[in-house]
């Protein structure tokens, strides 16, 4: 047992988020120069939470009556998390001021909706899974729509509420029928006697309406739908971060709670439907993007992807799978804030330069941003030296130990398809004439954000062993 | 006279079906949203449902969660809604449809 001393020490990260967004409420209120202040705190709070994190990542406890865990994996979440959110607080400095007025809400509401995330990846009870994930999408709808003048921002966000409300309700009755049949909603309860209630029908239900609502959450094929639009609509750093934040917390859920059929102890009875919405996420994904010519629903629809790809490695369900799938969702989470981060340097007023016709010819006027996002976009296609190759190499790695042969091919030929759409804007930035007289001003912070998520792209691929190692000895 | 826990259970199921289905069809943006309460409220029955016939408190504690969660989430709903209403002056979903590919 732990005193009470030491189970505050362990969660500092979420102590300081949780006072932070409380401060900036009052700095919002109360200094004149809150647009100056407010973006740096914020950074400044998510920087500490991260060092935290990283610092007691060794101090592995669940307290709080079975309420949350610390320490290892979970550690390994809140970094993510936090250094996404510093990066996206980063980029956003510049661009909330072109994108529209400057809101102070925007800070608060990114610090409560990491803290939602936060409470998902330590739950150890389906009490905090709920709380942790309305906290975060009640956030990331306001977020969406921030700017409530813009037409297009109302639509993604109401189309966002419908659509996520929708997933809540299949989330919320799932958890009313593993309750009815384990009789506790502590996720220990759930592990201990996932292999005698696993003939039990209601139970099965209860865990699959838990898994479709959290299919909508990650983004997977036949729940999708929302994912082009929302990324169009929203600002463009909000979207980086629908798209690795809530991805990640989404799939941090999911290993939480399920987390007894990863293991290998029990076999992975829910095998067939990830592997069937894996297969379909990764082609719709990889084929629909080549059709795209705004480069945000691109991403979307990559997004939709490499969720796919992540879909593998828990159908994979050993340890090493999901090690793979912790791995995964960091590079992802770096490379994909850098490619929004630099579509959001290249944004214009109201909504422009975001066609791929933008970046054409960007290699001879903006040669540092065209280098850039090429080593983003190399990243993305799954190309040797950078972390999305390592990403995605342990998750087929993992679904050929579990003799899941075929999945790992289909993978492949999934990435070599997105090759594809990936490659040609590389080739439109270095090998074709400018087509559009395109003139930005870049912004020096977020240049700054966009060149530390790649050299974090780049020193992940530099160094994948130690970190899947690390993250596989905390996942035994 | 008891009733059965069946009946209970096949009454929740059946408001979530209606709930599901009026989501799917409806073209109304405030209905979608009373069909995504209905859903909700369907999974309430069946928590205190189970925790009446199992004695355990557990999920009639979930109840009051879930209803405090699914009021702050009308409360940011129906501002994102008012909002739509403002700039577009209709809430038919079918013609809401700015952003497609």
């Amino acid at each position: 047992m732990l005193n009470n001393f030491q189970e505050f020490y362990n969660i500092i990260p979420i102590l300081l988020i949780g006072a932070g967004f409380l401060i900036s409420l009052l700095i919002e209120m109360y200094f004149k120069k809150s647009d100056v202040i407010l973006p740096w705190f914020t950074i400044l709070i998510f920087l500490a939470a991260g060092f935290h994190a990283l610092y007691a990542v060794n101090s592995v406890s669940v307290i709080f009556q079975n309420m949350l865990a610390t320490g290892g994996i979970v550690n390994i979440f809140y970094i993510i998390f936090t250094f996404g959110a510093a990066i996206v607080a980063l980029l956003s400095i510049d661009y909330i001021k072109k994108y529209g007025t400057y809101f102070g809400e925007y800070y608060i509401l990114l610090q409560t909706s990491i803290l939602g995330m936060m409470l998902m990846a330590g739950a150890k009870d389906l009490f905090m899974i709920f709380l942790g994930l309305e906290l975060m999408s009640v956030s990331f709808y306001s977020l969406a729509g921030l700017n409530r003048k813009r037409l297009k921002a109302n639509e993604a966000s109401l189309k966002y509420f419908l659509l996520g409300a929708f997933a809540t309700g299949f989330i919320v009755y799932g958890i009313a029928l593993i309750y009815g049949t384990v009789h506790s909603t502590s996720i220990d309860m759930i592990a201990s006697r996932f292999y005698e209630l696993s003939s039990d029908k209601l139970f099965i239900a209860g865990i699959l309406l838990f898994l479709i609502g959290f299919s909508f959450k990650i983004a997977a094929f036949p729940f999708h739908m929302w994912v082009p639009d929302v990324y169009e609509g929203s600002p463009t750093t909000i979207a980086g971060l629908f798209s690795t934040g809530g991805k990640a917390a989404a799939f941090s859920a999911i290993i939480v709670t399920l987390g007894v059929l990863f293991t290998g102890r029990i076999g992975n009875i829910l095998m067939p439907y990830l592997a069937v919405i894996s297969v379909l996420s990764m082609f719709y994904g990889s084929i629909v993007a080549i059709s795209q010519d705004n480069i945000k629903r691109m991403l979307a629809y990559s997004s939709i992807s490499h969720a796919g790809y992540l879909l593998i490695g828990l159908a994979a369900g050993n340890s090493f799978g999901v090690a793979g799938v912790i791995f995964y969702l960091a590079s992802y989470t770096f490379m994909n804030l850098g490619a929004f981060g630099i579509v959001a340097l290249i944004e214009g007023k109201d909504e422009s330069n975001l066609t791929l016709k933008s970046f054409s010819g960007l290699a001879s006027r903006y040669p540092l941003l065209a280098a850039l996002f090429s080593i983003i976009m190399f990243s993305l296609a799954g190309i040797p030296p950078f972390a999305g190759f390592f990403g995605k190499y342990y998750v087929f790695i993992a679904a050929i130990k579990s003799n899941l042969t075929w999945l790992a091919i289909l993978g492949v030929l999934s990435s070599v398809i997105s090759v594809y759409f990936y490659l040609r804007i590389v080739v439109l930035m270095y090998f074709k004439d400018a087509e559009t007289d395109l003139k930005i001003d870049v912004s020096k912070t977020g240049l700054a954000a966009v060149i530390i998520s790649v050299l974090l792209v780049i020193i992940i691929g530099i160094a994948p062993g130690t970190i899947i190692d690390l993250i596989a000895f905390f996942f035994k | 006279m008891n009733i059965p826990i069946e009946y209970y259970l096949i009454l929740s199921g059946f408001m979530f079906l209606v709930g599901v289905a009026g989501v799917l069809t409806r073209r109304n943006a405030i209905i979608v949203f009373m069909s995504i309460e209905l859903m909700l409220n369907s999974a309430n029955l069946s928590l205190v449902t189970f925790s009446s016939y199992m004695g355990n408190s557990t999920g009639q504690l979930f109840v009051f969660f879930v209803m405090t969660v699914a009021a702050a989430e009308a409360a940011v709903g129906l501002a994102i809604i008012l909002a739509m209403f403002r700039n577009k002056l209709t809430l038919n979903i079918d013609d809401i449809n700015i952003l497609k590919w």
